[in-house]
């Protein structure tokens, strides 16, 4: 019987890990993916060192190729002498939370090469939710120094617009012939693309893509569009990023250099326009924010009795109460308990 | 997640050059449908590449698929690319044709199971579940 999982140290295996240990590295994500209270040490003692990487995410309908790509763009980088890490979203079966986690199969080029660290997430079964465990990944391996993290999503939903509570850069990956719509213009991912990415170009349909995209006014776009503090004052509307609209064939390999190209660009925008910071604030604030709600959570669930959360349930089933305001009472009761506890 | 269980990791690999990944793909979708989480990484893997998915993607067991007969020639490189790795006490089980005299020699290198043609995807679930219990257990 193997003892390789055993009493698990995070702070032992965030050296292991600080050290160049690949393997010391594969087990604190696990822990840190799971929430595990090792991770969370971990994380705490590693957190100060990260705010370093460019992490690029890229998002998309699925299928579009984003795989693909981000196994071109990963050779590109490590020609131009870089390593990076890939961090890859699946969907989990809502039936099962079991997964398929097929992006590695995309990503041959990448396997052998020593500079490069890939890891496969399932969506589902998170605690906090798919974009805490991802950016939780993300700030372990942008600790150890990885310069360039690129960041793959599930192609479908939420997570495709949370990508950009994540990331500094936003791909968006478009490709023809999946319907009549561009598919992002029904998503509203328009609005988070910092690249937009025409995919498959080496196909006949790719022109009459590009032409819907262009079409939709959509070059000429900003920064910090998205409100929050990253919002420009007046002063530096000037400097504003123009969308690049580009178009690729991760299959022939053709439109990598541009895109990644793009990528710099667009990280050197950030920096001389001062948004760089804006960016960690907003990032900040969302960490703060989900972090607040898990801390909360916790204190509700160990300090409200099982039988007080069931009374509130029948009196609102009967009437006697609204949600809310039971709600309400619960939290007063929370907030007493919580002080005769402090100063008893 | 203390006290909970975690998602089984599990790898199913397909070293070697044979062409043939439909069995692979079954058991990858039941392993899912019983709730693991499968990295899939497709055909004609080196052994290298198995072991460098398995210590990047830190699974808890690695299922391996070899239909063209090169088991012989296959497996002990892979031990040794795991071992490499410190991987050596990972559990590794492998579906194909086997000669019952290869089982022998298979186990002796540390292949935890054999599967043959036929099997089926419940006894391979229950073999996982088995297999990777007690870690979970400790790891919690
Ligand atoms: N013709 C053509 N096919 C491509 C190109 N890029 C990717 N593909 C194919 O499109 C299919 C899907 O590619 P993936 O890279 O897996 O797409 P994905 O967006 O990662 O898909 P999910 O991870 O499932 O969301 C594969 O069959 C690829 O070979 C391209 O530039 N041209
Ligand atoms: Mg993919």
């Amino acid at each position: 019987m193997r003892r390789r999982r055993r009493r698990p140290d995070g702070a032992a295996l965030a050296e292991r890990a600080l050290g160049g240990s690949r393997g010391a590295l594969a087990r604190l994500l696990t822990l840190v993916e799971n929430g595990h209270p090792e991770g969370q040490v971990a994380l705490s003692r590693l957190f100060p060192r990260s705010g370093q990487a460019h992490i690029v995410g890229f998002t998309g309908a699925t299928g579009a190729g984003k795989s693909t790509l981000v196994n071109q763009v990963a050779c590109e980088l490590r020609d131009r002498d870089l390593s990076l890490a890939v961090v890859a979203v699946d969907p989990s079966s809502p039936f099962s939370g079991g997964a398929v986690l097929g992006d590695r199969l995309r990503m041959r080029d990448l396997a052998e090469d020593p500079a490069i660290f890939i890891r496969s997430m399932a969506s589902r079964g998170h605690p906090g939710g798919v974009a805490q465990a991802t950016r939780d990944v993300v700030t372990v391996l942008d600790a150890l120094g990885t310069p360039v993290i690129l960041v793959e999503t599930v192609g479908a939903g939420q997570a495709q617009v949370e990508v950009a509570q994540i990331a500094h850069t936003v791909v968006l990956v478009e490709a023809p012939g999946m319907g009549d719509d561009v598919q992002a213009l029904k998503a509203g991912l328009l609005e988070i693309a910092d690249i937009i990415v025409i995919n498959k170009a080496d196909r006949p349909e790719a022109k009459q893509t590009l032409r819907a995209i262009r079409s939709a006014h959509l070059e000429g776009l900003r920064f910090g569009d998205a409100g929050g503090p990253a919002d420009l004052g007046e002063e530096t509307q000037k400097d504003r990023w123009t969308v690049p609209v580009l178009e690729t064939s991760a299959l022939e390999g053709r439109g990598i250099v541009e895109l990644v190209d793009a990528m710099g660009a667009h990280r050197e925008a950030l920096k001389a326009q001062g948004i760089w910071r804006g960016l960690r604030e907003r990032h900040a604030r969302a960490q703060l924010a989900a972090w607040l709600q898990q801390h909360l959570q916790a204190l509700i669930d160990t300090h409200l009795a099982a039988e007080d959360l069931e009374m509130a349930v029948q009196s609102i089933v009967r009437r006697d109460a609204d949600p809310a305001s039971a709600a309400q009472a619960l939290v007063d009761r929370l907030v007493e308990t919580l002080i005769a506890r402090d100063s008893g | 997640m203390t006290g909970e269980r975690r998602a089984i990791r599990v790898l199913i690999a397909k070293p070697g050059l044979d062409g043939h990944d439909r069995g692979a793909k079954v058991v990858a979708r039941a392993l899912r449908d019983a709730g693991m989480e499968v990295i899939y990484t497709g055909l004609r893997q080196t052994p290298a590449m198995v072991a460098e998915a398995a210590l990047q993607e830190d699974v808890d067991v690695v299922g391996l698929s070899i239909l063209s007969g090169a088991h012989m020639a296959l497996v002990p490189r892979i031990m040794d690319e795991l071992a490499q790795r410190d991987l050596e006490d990972l559990p590794v089980f492998l579906g194909g044709i086997v000669p019952q005299d290869d089982v022998v020699a298979l186990q002796e290198l540390g292949i935890a199971s054999v599967f043959g043609p036929g099997t089926e995807t419940k006894t391979i679930i229950a073999y996982i579940r088995e297999t990777v219990e007690q870690e979970l257990l400790e790891e919690a």
